[in-house]
């Protein structure tokens, strides 16, 4: 077969197999994943039967369950239930785990879309102020400074004690009901959530302005009498872009792991803390399908970056 | 510029290590002490940090119990104080994992250079973009809860951090002249490892080391706190800051704040002793 | 009387702040360019020939001071308002810079970047500057011009990106260009052709030249007059030809004589120590330590602008050593 070697064919390749690596990574994750809690400790026919249950019923149950299979063959049956939606039902609750999930993931979706908002509107916001400012530099990486080095869980305390204890502006814990009120119950999780990766993002973002702003290619640009404004769109910002977009996925992505801590420190009941509280639990079923919902949301956000990456930087679309 | 996880973390290093000579006698001074606390801090508690009083429970800070007690009147500062050895002893061990794998391996793809340290090179990459704590939780998932899954999990998730460093310098020395005129002297690539490369990387390690460990201690209270490594009743930093969560309703802030201030300030004068050694051994990029 | 210059710069002084002093980048800085005339500075790199067309762009970075005048048609160019220094940048003056790979934005198309100083200063709309970029790139010679704009800077060579750079300058029928090493960082072989391009350009438009260059036979070759620099100063000016047949300063003969010659084979004698930038040097001249000729008050005394034959020349013993140079230079 001949290859394509226009640009546009480089591309295609490029994006093509991007989305095969971010597949075949996702694959793997519910693999090691699968296999891992197959072999923890924990007996899941007497977590569903009770102590007592008889031989009988608990052979029955291994059956039912095809816990005698081999383990390949156990996690085919489990991935082609999985792909139809279907991962199966809790040990603890004996609910459909699709069932336990749904509902908590509408919360963690907007817990993470709401601290995404805070990272790249004030993460993006103040690291172009660093970047662009001498003064306000110094102020942006004394905030940067003090974001990351204070871990989420130990800030979460803080805003409890300060905005829901002291002051009573927010709740202190939970998820409410509505669209308002969950917005209300989980500003104080969105800001801690979002402390670590905003400060991340905006000294990026201060990096790559900086770095920008002092190209050849700006100065061609000032040279010619193009306005400020124009000169930092079209080409501080629109360069430093790449990088920052980059960072910014990366953030998003790891929010995204990052309920798991902050959905536990206020209570609120969202797939992070289901998986903790079943993993305390020993219920697997529940724990492989919040795992895997994790492992796809993180892979699906950093392909995505991936690709916009090809987008923005004509030079990552030629070579391949 | 290639971004990562690890490339904030490389500009935040640069910033502290541009905060000069002042920095590195406080950093220094400050991580000495809280290690110091780690060794011999049991010993130093005032009272038995385990020891329940409940007619002294909830206490505010006073002459008797300097930080106040907790729910169940333990004495705080007590705690506090016992609790820094197995707050410590995680990281510790982390980095020790982290150190070990990540050297050899940076050290065996540098040595073979070309497609081995294309896939070396690869691989980490993939790592830089494994959430640490998901990890360490899963872990615990599969080997139970306690001292151990966590910390082999974040030993993993810390190799990347440590094999990058340790590979661009361990490249540099490679291609130098003495190692060549070694091998045509006829000495193995064992021994020249062991005796030129690895000593050659030594400064770069413990600055990535310190760096790390505080990274390390606020990941592994983490999982403390969310229930899953070191348990209840036994004192720990993460544990308290769990343990003081509920107490924070009550407006009594002193034991999540004093384990939160002290997690806090263990982060960053290892952060920053971490980024003022590495600008000084000279292995920078 | 003669007309007043189109461009003058008059006691141009640059210092950079550094560690809390300061540095001298260039000292006592005058130049002129008539119009319609090629002018060429010429000098080692860090003799700051750069640093004074950066000054008369007004593009010096932060921490630098220009002190002095720079006129541009009457007007002071270090005086001037945001809108007028637009107008000056963007209608009255080009500037062609050394590395067109680093002077042009990779994320953007080369249309993108032909178009946007006019189109953003007001002078044309996208159509019509595309439709003139067009006719541009034919006359410097960029087949397929309407492709190439939908092109991104690395899918061309280096010699077609220098002439997308030609291209830019023109586009706005400034007065007056400054080249600044417009061909030292291509290939050899296109170098010439680039050259060509540019001067065949300048002299259809009557534009102006200001041609900054380290290379003084090409400066000669191309330009009317020459300024030589050294050490952040101009050590002589004088007609091209003039200077390149019987230099009278000490530092230009010693340029011309490091050059290769294919008509005989001798040894080339290169100026000897390195070149010293304008803070190094101390109160005398500031090429006493490398000159042949120099005596006691070389070392003590900074040597004045001495006009003679016509030119402008700062040396202590220029009339001394004049016939000693020709000797030497044959």
């Amino acid at each position: 077969m001949k290859r394509d070697h226009t640009p546009r064919g480089a591309a295609a390749r490029k994006i093509a197999a991007t989305v095969a690596g971010a597949g075949a990574t996702v694959l793997t994750a519910s693999f090691v994943i699968f296999a891992g809690l197959a072999a923890a400790p924990g007996d899941p026919v007497s977590q569903l039967l009770g102590a007592k249950a008889t031989d009988e019923a608990r052979a029955n149950m291994r059956r039912r369950l095809g816990l005698d299979d081999p383990l390949l063959e156990r996690y085919r049956h489990w991935l082609t239930e999985a792909l139809h939606g279907d991962f199966g039902i809790s040990l603890t609750s004996r609910q459909e785990v699709t069932d336990l999930v749904g509902p908590r993931l509408a919360t963690t979706f907007l817990l993470v879309g709401m601290a995404a908002l805070l990272v790249v509107v004030v993460g993006i916001g103040l690291g172009v102020v660093g970047g662009l400012s001498r003064r306000g530099r110094a102020v942006v990486s004394a905030l940067v400074g003090l974001g990351i080095a204070v871990p989420g869980f130990v800030a979460a305390n803080a805003l409890i004690g300060v905005f829901a204890v002291d002051l009573g502006w927010f709740p202190t814990y939970g998820s409410g009901h509505g669209l308002l009120d969950r917005v209300w119950h989980l500003t104080l999780p969105a800001v801690a959530l979002s402390i670590g990766y905003g400060a991340y993002v905006s000294q990026l973002t201060a990096a790559a302005v900086a770095e920008e702003s002092e190209k050849e290619y700006v100065m061609t640009a000032r040279g010619r009498g193009v306005p400020a404004g124009v000169v930092l769109r079209h080409h501080t910002l629109r360069n430093a872009a790449v990088p920052v977009l980059t960072a910014s996925g990366l953030a998003v992505a790891g929010l995204v792991a990052g309920t798991v801590v902050v959905e536990q420190m206020f209570a609120v009941d969202g797939v992070g803390a289901l998986l903790i509280r079943s993993i305390s639990s020993k219920d697997h079923p529940v724990v492989t399908a919040v795992s895997l919902i994790i492992v796809v949301a993180f892979v699906v956000v950093t392909t995505l970056i991936d690709l916009l990456q090809v987008a923005l930087d004509p030079r990552e679309r030629a070579t391949s | 510029m290639a971004v990562t996880l690890g490339t904030a973390g490389e500009l935040t290093r640069r910033r502290f290590a541009s905060l000069g000579r002042p920095a590195l006698i406080a950093s220094t001074l400050v991580a000495g002490g809280l290690t110091l606390i780690a060794v011999i801090g049991p010993w130093i508690a005032p009272y038995d940090p385990d020891a329940t009083d409940v007619l002294a429970a909830h206490q505010g800070p006073g002459a008797r119990h300097l930080l106040g007690t907790d729910s169940l009147g333990r004495d705080i500062l007590s705690r506090a104080l016992a609790g820094a050895r197995l707050s410590f002893a995680g990281p510790a061990v982390i980095m020790l994992i982290s150190t070990i794998l990540g050297t050899a391996l940076a050290i065996f793809s540098a040595w073979h250079g070309g497609r081995v340290d294309r896939m070396v090179n690869r691989l980490l990459n993939v790592m830089f973009s494994v959430p640490g704590v998901l990890v360490a939780v899963l872990s615990s998932a599969v080997f139970g809860s306690g001292f151990w899954a966590p910390v082999l999990a974040l030993g993993v998730v810390y190799l990347p951090y440590m094999a990058r460093v340790v590979r661009s310098v361990a490249v540099r020395e490679r291609h130098r002249g003495y190692v060549e005129s070694l091998q045509l002297a006829g000495m193995s690539s064992w021994r020249i490892c062991l005796r030129h490369l690895v000593p050659n990387v030594l400064p770069i390690v413990t600055a990535q080391g310190t760096y790390g460990f505080g990274s390390a201690l606020a990941d592994f209270a983490a999982v403390s706190f969310l229930g899953l490594g070191i348990q209840p009743p036994a004192a720990e930093w993460g544990v308290m800051v769990s343990e003081g969560r509920s107490e924070l309703l009550d407006g009594a802030l002193q034991q999540s704040l004093s384990a939160g201030t002290l997690i806090v300030v263990t982060v960053v004068a290892f952060n920053v002793l971490g980024a003022q050694l590495s600008s000084r051994s000279g292995g920078r990029r | 009387m003669t007309p007043a210059p189109l461009f003058r710069i008059q006691d141009l002084h640059v210092r950079l702040r550094h560690r809390g002093g300061e540095r001298t980048l260039v000292r006592e800085v005058s130049l002129s360019v008539r119009s319609g005339q090629s002018v060429g500075l010429v000098g080692e790199s860090g003799s700051g020939k750069s640093v004074s067309i950066k000054a008369a762009m007004r593009l010096l970075p932060r921490g630098t001071r220009a002190e002095g005048r720079i006129a541009f048609d009457g007007g002071d160019v270090l005086t001037l308002g945001r809108r007028e220094l637009a107008r000056y940048r963007s209608r009255e003056v080009a500037l062609i810079h050394q590395d067109p790979r680093a002077h042009i934005n990779p994320t953007r198309t080369v249309g993108a970047f032909l178009t946007e100083g006019v189109v953003h200063t007001g002078q044309m709309n996208r159509a019509e500057a595309t439709e003139r970029a067009c006719a541009l790139m034919a006359d410097v010679g960029i087949t397929d011009a309407a492709r190439r704009l939908h092109q991104y800077p690395h899918q061309l060579s280096g010699g077609l990106l220098q002439r997308v750079m030609i291209v830019a300058a023109l586009l706005p029928s400034p007065r007056l260009i400054f080249a600044d090493e417009p061909t030292t960082a291509l290939d050899v072989t296109v170098q010439s052709d680039v050259m060509a391009i540019l001067l065949e350009q300048i002299r259809e438009r009557q534009v102006s030249m200001l041609f900054v260059t380290h290379d003084l036979d090409l400066a000669a070759a191309v330009t009317d007059r020459l300024a030589v620099m050294y050490a952040g100063s101009i050590v002589e000016t004088g007609p091209s030809a003039e200077i390149s047949a019987r230099p009278l300063h000490p530092y230009t003969a010693g340029l011309l004589q490091c050059r290769p010659s294919t008509a005989e084979v001798k040894r080339l004698t290169a100026i000897p120590g390195r070149p010293v930038a304008a803070h190094e040097a101390g109160t005398g001249c500031s090429f006493a330590p490398r000159c042949p000729f120099a005596v006691e008050r070389c070392r003590a005394e900074r040597p004045h602008d001495r006009s003679i034959e016509g030119r402008t020349v700062a040396c202590h013993r220029v009339e001394e050593i004049a016939d000693r140079l020709e000797e030497r230079a044959s």
